[in-house]
């Protein structure tokens, strides 16, 4: 029952269906479920956009912190300096997100091409 | 977006067909989700592991769809329509949809989020195609500062989207917690980070509600 089991063309599909589309879109019907019977000024959806939030923080962190492919082999601390100097950079000019995305990008390049 | 280069590479990698690789873009849409199945292919895993791998690391979209659903429905929106909606959600359109809708009128959510969300699947299907193609030939300098986009982007609009000063502390919280729970526990990082900063944020809520009343 691995990926490679069976030697038809559409096993793999079958695989990505089960293990890839059921055990992910199970959990967002589940959420319009729920979603439907909560009050849009409810305090349990405050809890909800709360836990969503810092999920979704999270997911951030670690693209910072532990991240794949080619930035993985630049200096953690070039990284994270370069977000903070971005965020920074966003929350100075009115939260312009172009601003703080174009300084994230310009100090890691300026790290990267110094050291 | 940019995280999609990386994906495409490591289903490159893992032996996956370009059109087994768009076909998952398309069909389970959240990145780290796909990252989790490819890593299951690549083990060698069975296909009842690899389900079970998978919808733990998906657990997380149910509080997000939980948060978008009534921001977007009105008393005659049907409910199919939400399930079908609920299938673009992931952190991008989630973010997107979050920091856009107090501009959108109320009648209009649903059918901003289904041009949002199939663009975004559509568009990122597309560039999975052309990486997958062409994947390992960028200068690593470059590669590097597209890695940093997504991120970057995140990092800015979630603050732009927060509803209550709660939801900056919970993505404060979410930012710190995120590496921590990393370490500590691989595979329930997000979720041990989003349901403690999450009710971490809430507990501070109720404290400034009750010190402002």
């Amino acid at each position: 029952m691995t990926f490679g089991a069976i030697e038809a063309w559409w096993w793999p599909f079958v695989f990505i269906l089960v293990a890839g589309w059921i055990a992910t879109d199970i959990w967002r019907f589940a959420g319009v479920f729920l979603g439907e019977r909560i009050s849009e000024d409810s305090d349990l959806l405050v809890l909800v956009r709360c836990v969503a939030t810092a999920l979704v923080a999270a997911v951030i962190a670690n693209l910072i912190v532990f991240p794949g492919g080619a930035l993985a082999t630049t200096p953690l601390a070039l990284r994270i300096g370069a977000a903070i100097a971005g965020f920074a950079a966003y929350l100075a000019t009115g939260k312009k997100m172009i601003v703080g995305i174009a300084t994230g990008e310009a100090v890691l390049l300026a790290g990267l091409l110094l050291f | 977006m940019a995280a999609f280069v990386g994906f495409a590479g490591l289903a490159r990698d893992a032996g996956l067909t370009l059109v087994q690789t768009v076909f998952m873009t398309g069909i389970v849409w959240a990145l780290p989700a796909k990252v989790v199945l490819v890593g299951s292919i690549l083990a060698g895993n069975t296909l009842p592991a690899a389900a079970f791998a998978v919808s733990l690391s998906s657990v997380r979209l149910m509080p997000m769809v939980v948060a978008l659903v009534p921001e977007m429905r009105v008393p005659t929106t049907r409910k199919w329509v939400l399930y079908l909606l609920s299938h673009f959600v992931a952190v991008t359109s989630w973010v997107l949809a979050m920091e856009k809708f107090q501009h959108v009128p109320r009648k209009m959510r649903t059918t901003f989020y289904a041009g949002l969300g199939s663009t975004l699947v559509l568009t990122n299907m597309a560039v999975v195609a052309i990486v997958f193609t062409m994947a390992g030939r960028l200068p690593a300098t470059i590669s590097a500062a597209l890695f940093l986009l997504t991120p970057m982007y995140f990092l800015t609009s979630l603050w732009g989207s927060a509803r209550e000063r709660a939801g900056h502390v919970a993505m404060a919280a979410g930012l710190l917690l995120g590496p921590v729970f990393h370490l500590l526990t691989p595979e329930f990082d997000l979720l041990g980070a989003g349901l403690s900063g999450g009710i971490m944020a809430y507990v501070f809520h109720r404290i400034v509600r009750r010190r402002g009343t």
